[in-house]
């Protein structure tokens, strides 16, 4: 099964390098990483997409939870999430078929960003299998250049989300509501 | 109070309460060593950067306390490596320090530059680069408690030059501040509750008991907890000394190696209790394998462990001083003696009992072991190598005393005894302490015998001397048909070798002087080495054949079956 891992961690130097190499130390195979700025000041913010079996996820989620300068690490794949990914596309486009990409861009509410004297640059942003379509769509007109930045991944604000906004992480106490994700709960 | 870079870590190492610490000099930690001198503190010189690192394990295994080792940059620093990687493995506190080129130079290739943190990332428990003297009271503070609390391992700090020399203002934090490290609760009563349950039904219970249960200092807890629901006890390599080898609900050791009559009950039972272990490979067999029989609760204080290598039916996330204590009032006393007796049927099957009880003039290196147990009546802290040898001292040597077995388990390092001896030693001073080596393992430290000598440390060293890379060949001689390639090995005369370090040392070749030896050496009040030439191709046994489940053991010469190479 795909699993979605949201991380926060210091905005320290070397902190992506040590949770980069973790995955490939521990031989895990990550599908997509994305990273930037929290709302915390100093705390960045890790989306990291995994196809694996629930045993060896639980596994990342814990060795990245050891990770002293990793303060949350929470899995939100079956919970209601926001996903996004933002992609830059520079297609080939001649005088011919640059109204019918116009015409693509419009329907995928994308944008044109840059126009060149034989390229066209779209930037999309929408769920992943969005993106993916275009880019599949776009592909017969000759793509020179991609740039994708991976998902990005929020919760959503529910009806009973214990008035958190769908927040699975409070950052005033910095601790987290649901790390470690170990089995800690009873069988039986 | 204004101090140095250099003054500030010294400082620091003082208030932790560190005393002695394990290192070489070089370039980059000249300033380090000038300001050594002020402090009360006692600098041990090792012949090698790996021995820094295997005496500061040494030293925190033998005393529990944190053990600190230094190195100067580049070659003194990756010579800790392997030092590292083994605390690192077996959950040994130990803090690290290492010189690094000035910090405007970082990243040049500078002269003796290598990019030590990136080098020891995945073998640290973490790990900091220092390049301005201000953060050094602060990292050296969150370093010593990293390295001793949850569950311990090494800290590496490493500490530019010019952050060596600079000055500040000093001030030691009462706390740390990290919002990334947390602890596991003490408070699991659910858990507790459910253990209690599973183990009160049990008709055939055992506990395992880890290096955990050492390092939480609960041996007594577990003696208390197996007394009092009447459960036998096997323990792994490194839980050797949780308990006591002579109490009657002690199996003794566990796994490849193991007792045949502990691998049986592992086999059987039908509830395992683990304390502290972490269901290694060497250990249980083939995962799918392991304790067919048995649901599994698993205590751990580090929650990764749980379900990594061998599913558990139920964890307990904690400290073994918290989860003992609330665990045994709950644990009620069953009649247990259908399993017990039928443990100790097994027992009566034991290949080592055989193996002592053959009548032979040869030189075997059970015996060996047998008569330095005698000898110390158990009461020494033994240190082990890596290979037949580490074998024969776990399965012959009866251990009592608490923190009585050192040896490298998780990373099996060869070279470990001799060093890692020397910082127990010097941990503890008025005790016993033993190393047992095979030829190979002690040829990869031998320099340190002249720390030995330095610093007047009172070991005394046993050398099963087979000629051999001697586990290696017994792999060679059981599943890759008796070819010998590359495990045959010629050693120096050891005991001369000892005698020019300025160590006595005796050649012993025949059964009849192995008492006489050992009484020598006891009967001294310095460091002695013994070198016994002992039977060339004898095998540890019994032995599980690598990919066989444990209750497939090779238990007697001439019972070799194939096995499945991993
Ligand atoms: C540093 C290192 N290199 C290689 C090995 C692989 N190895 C494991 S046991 C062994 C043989 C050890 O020989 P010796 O020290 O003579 O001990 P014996 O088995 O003969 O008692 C070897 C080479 C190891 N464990 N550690
Ligand atoms: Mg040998």
């Amino acid at each position: 099964m795909k699993h979605t891992l949201i991380a926060l961690m210091e905005d320290k130097p070397g902190v992506l390098n040590r949770v980069s190499s973790l995955f490939y130390r521990r031989n895990y195979n990550i599908e997509s990483l994305s990273v930037g700025h929290s709302e915390i000041p100093g705390i960045s913010r890790m989306t990291i997409v995994l196809e694996g079996e629930d045993r060896i996820v639980e596994q990342v989620v814990k060795q990245l939870s050891k990770l002293i300068n990793v303060t949350h690490v929470l899995d939100v794949s079956d919970k209601p999430t926001v996903v996004r990914e933002l992609a830059l596309i520079k297609v080939k486009a001649a005088s011919r078929t640059r109204s019918e990409i116009a015409e693509l861009v419009r329907i995928f509410r994308a944008r044109i960003v840059d126009v060149g004297a034989t390229s066209l640059t779209i930037e999309i942003t929408g769920p992943e299998d969005r993106v993916n379509s275009l880019v599949g769509l776009l592909r017969p007109f000759g793509i020179e250049e991609m740039a994708r930045t991976g998902r990005v991944v929020m919760v959503r604000s529910g009806e009973n989300d214990d008035g958190n906004n769908g927040k699975v992480y409070s950052s005033q106490t910095a601790m987290p509501q649901s790390v470690p994700l170990m089995a800690q709960e009873v069988p039986m | 109070m204004k101090l140095t870079g250099a003054q500030v870590v010294w400082e620091s190492l003082v208030r932790e309460g560190v005393e002695t610490v394990f290192g070489v000099p070089g370039g980059a930690v000249l300033p380090l060593y000038h300001a050594l001198a002020e402090y009360p503190l006692h600098h041990v010189l090792v012949r090698h950067e790996q021995a820094a690192a295997h005496a500061a394990d040494g030293y925190a295994r033998a005393t529990g306390k944190v053990g600190v080792c230094i190195a100067t940059s580049g070659p003194g620093a990756t010579n800790l490596v392997t030092g590292l990687a083994t605390a690192y493995m077996d959950s040994s506190p130990v803090v690290a320090f290492t010189g690094q080129v000035p910090s405007p130079v970082i990243g040049t290739d500078a002269f003796q530059e290598v990019h030590i943190t990136g080098i020891t990332l995945p073998i640290t428990k973490h790990n900091y680069l220092v390049t301005h003297a201000q953060e050094l009271p602060t990292v050296i503070k969150e370093a010593f408690y990293i390295a001793r609390t949850g569950r311990p391992g090494p800290v590496l700090i490493d500490i530019s030059k010019d952050a060596q020399i600079a000055e500040i203002e000093y001030a030691y934090p009462d706390e740390v501040h990290l919002p990334g490290y947390r602890l596991p609760a003490s408070d699991f009563s659910p858990q507790i509750q459910a253990a209690a349950r599973m183990l009160n039904e049990a008709q055939r219970p055992v506990i395992i008991a880890g290096h955990g249960v050492i390092l939480s200092g609960t041996e007594d807890r577990l003696v208390e907890l197996a007394e009092k629901g009447h459960i036998p006890v096997v323990v792994t390599l490194l839980g050797i000394g949780a308990m006591p080898d002579e109490h009657p609900l002690c199996l003794g050791m566990g796994g490849m190696h193991g007792q045949g009559h502990a691998n049986m009950a592992l086999s059987e039972a039908d509830l395992i209790l683990s304390l502290g272990s972490r269901f290694d490979d060497r250990f249980t067999g083939p995962p799918s394998t392991f304790a067919p029989r048995a649901r599994i609760i698993h205590v751990d204080v580090d929650p990764a462990e749980i379900g990594k290598n061998v599913p558990a039916d139920l964890a307990v996330v904690g400290d073994l001083k918290d989860v003992l204590p609330a665990l045994t009032p709950l644990v009620e006393a069953r009649d247990r003696s259908a399993w017990l007796s039928c443990i100790r049927e097994w027992r009566e099957e034991s290949a080592q009992l055989d193996i002592l009880a053959q009548e032979t003039d040869d030189l075997i290196p059970q015996y060996v072991v047998r008569q330095i147990w005698h000898a110390t009546q158990g009461n020494a802290i033994m240190v082990s190598d890596v290979g037949q040898n580490q074998m024969w001292e776990a399965q012959y040597f009866v251990h009592r005393r608490r923190r009585g077995l050192i040896s490298s388990g998780g990373l099996g390092t060869m070279g470990f005894a001799l060093p890692a001896a020397i910082g127990a030693q010097i941990g503890c001073r008025g005790e016993r302490v033993w190393v047992i080596a095979g030829d190979g393992g002690f040829q990869m430290n031998i320099q340190e015998l002249a720390t030995v000598v330095q610093e007047q440390v009172p070991l005394k060293i046993a050398i099963l001397n087979n000629g051999y890379l001697g586990m290696v060949r017994q792999w060679q001689e059981f599943f890759f048909e008796r070819r010998y390639s590359g495990s045959r090995l010629s050693g120096p005369d050891f005991a001369q070798v000892a005698r020019a370090y300025g160590i006595p040392g005796l050649t012993i070749r025949e059964k009849s002087e192995v008492v006489p030896a050992i009484a020598q050496a006891m009967a001294s009040d310095g460091p002695m080495l013994l070198d016994f030439h002992i039977v060339p191709e004898e095998n540890v046994y019994p032995m599980v054949a690598p990919g066989s489940a444990i209750h497939n053991m090779i238990r007697h010469p001439g019972t070799v079956r194939g096995g499945k190479e991993e």
